[in-house]
């Protein structure tokens, strides 16, 4: 009869099976309730808006503009002042509209115009960091943290580096990627330039305006630029081509005085007097603060389906942040239309 | 001109800004120069805020070569900032608006 009181005997493993099921039971239906509510919650819960913009170039304005007549509750961000990098194109004349051309400012100056004027709302304000992958996106800004509901990412790209000694030394002392900046403080005197693409090329064109002779450093032995810009930089008596060129180092005491280039055939290196030193090698995508949220290619651009979704539901992408063949301001806007087109379409079966 | 911001150059620099009792940023700008266009009205809101204490001036270094050339300015938009006279701080290309406010708070007030 002892035996009775074994916790081993069967009566009582039942009873604690009994109650370990009830308990159990409970506790699921605590969890999925918990669960229910938290999607609710989620679901329910009111964003501060419905879009974010973040970025203020010709992507980021023309998203804004769409979602502003679509009448979405929207804000854009902007780090600096609306524009990006066109504020240093010193001319534009690729983007259909302006026969005569327009400078870089002008034209995205135009394009915050229009989109305030349908009541787009523009805050200077940094993103730090963003928790995107729910349904309500937290944006903690400099200055204070918002929601929203989706968000368009036109953060744009910026100028790539060389890496090379003198480079950062002599930023704004001659060194620049800006020559609508500082082309006309190199009148009649002799710059270098780095690069061999429509930036690179278009650029020099227009430093030859002020300076009196323009090295083309170039690693290869043609150009990549277009077609128009290869015949006018070709033609142009103050442009001397260092074909299969480096440049390797940057000197001087307080501003540029010369640089150091290496023939990539020959390996034969040669210093030459210079007061400035613009380089044009390409773009990195401003993605850094999104690290691994959002799927992006081996360069860092921003991964998205043709209509500019993103890997996050909710996230979309456009213009130079967004991994694509041509970055161009107008296939910035078109990419921005869609984006905003997405935004409203997904706002709208929320 | 913009409200709050004064216009200064060769001649007067002297006078306004190392001459000032109160501290002073200086813009140095230029029309062709589009990024100065943009720091512009990031500069008119922080006259706004810092007025009463700061003054806020702008030189364009096309009319006034000599003033720039002082200061070895050799990329647009630089701003400078002054107190008592002397130079505390020297932005060169266009900022964030916080990051000035800080040079503003650290520097000048």
């Amino acid at each position: 009869m002892f035996s009775d009181f074994n916790p081993e005997s069967t009566g009582c493993k039942k009873l604690f099976d009994f109650q370990s099921a009830v308990l159990l039971t409970i506790i699921n239906f605590w969890d999925l309730e918990f669960v229910i509510w938290d999607l609710l919650e989620r679901i329910m819960k009111k964003a501060d808006y419905d879009l974010v913009i973040i970025g203020g170039g010709p992507a980021g304005l023309t998203a804004g503009l769409y979602a502003a007549r679509a009448k979405l509750n929207v804000i854009l961000l902007e780090k600096f002042a609306p524009g990006g990098q066109v504020l240093i194109t010193d001319w534009v004349e690729n983007y259909p509209g302006f026969p005569e051309g327009i400078t870089g400012a002008d034209l995205v100056m135009k394009m915050a115009e229009q989109a305030k004027n349908f009541g787009l709302s523009i805050e200077s304000d940094e993103v730090l960091s963003a928790d995107i992958s729910g349904p309500v996106k937290t944006i903690n800004l400099n200055s204070k943290t918002i929601t929203a509901h989706t968000i368009i990412i036109a953060t744009g790209a910026s100028p790539r580096k060389l890496g090379i000694p003198g480079e950062d030394t002599f930023f704004g002392k001659g060194v620049s990627s800006c020559a609508t900046c500082d082309g006309p403080f190199f009148r009649d005197r002799v710059v270098a330039a780095v690069g061999g693409g429509d930036t690179a090329v278009q650029e020099s064109i227009f430093l030859t305006k002020f300076a009196k002779k323009v090295y083309l450093i170039h690693r290869r032995d043609e150009l990549r630029a277009t077609g128009i810009l290869r015949e006018r930089a070709l033609a142009n008596d103050k442009i001397e081509f260092l074909w299969d060129s480096v440049l390797t180092r940057v000197d001087g005491l307080t501003n540029v005085e010369k640089i150091t280039v290496r023939n990539v055939k020959t390996d034969e290196t040669r210093e030459l007097p210079a007061d400035g030193c613009f380089i044009w090698i390409g773009i990195r995508p401003n993605s850094e603060f999104l690290g691994d949220t959002v799927k992006r290619d081996e360069f860092g651009f921003v991964v998205t389906d043709s209509d500019m979704r993103t890997s996050v539901p909710g996230v979309f992408a456009a213009g130079d942040v967004r991994s694509t063949p041509l970055r161009q301001i107008a296939t910035a806007v078109g990419d921005a239309a869609i984006a905003a087109f997405s935004a409203e379409h997904y706002v709208a079966t929320l | 001109m913009a409200e709050g911001i004064l216009e200064i150059g060769d001649e007067n620099f002297e006078s306004e800004v190392l001459k000032s009792e109160k501290p002073v940023v200086v813009d140095f700008w230029a029309p062709w120069c589009g990024p100065c266009r943009a720091i512009a009205p990031v500069v008119e809101e922080l006259a706004g805020t810092y007025g009463d204490e700061v003054t806020f001036a702008k030189c364009n270094v096309d009319e006034n070569p000599s003033t720039p050339r002082d200061y070895e300015i050799s990329s647009i938009p630089t701003l400078i900032f002054f107190k008592s006279g002397e130079l505390k701080h020297k932005q060169i290309g266009i900022v964030t608006k916080s990051k000035l406010e800080e040079i503003i708070k650290t520097e000048l007030l």
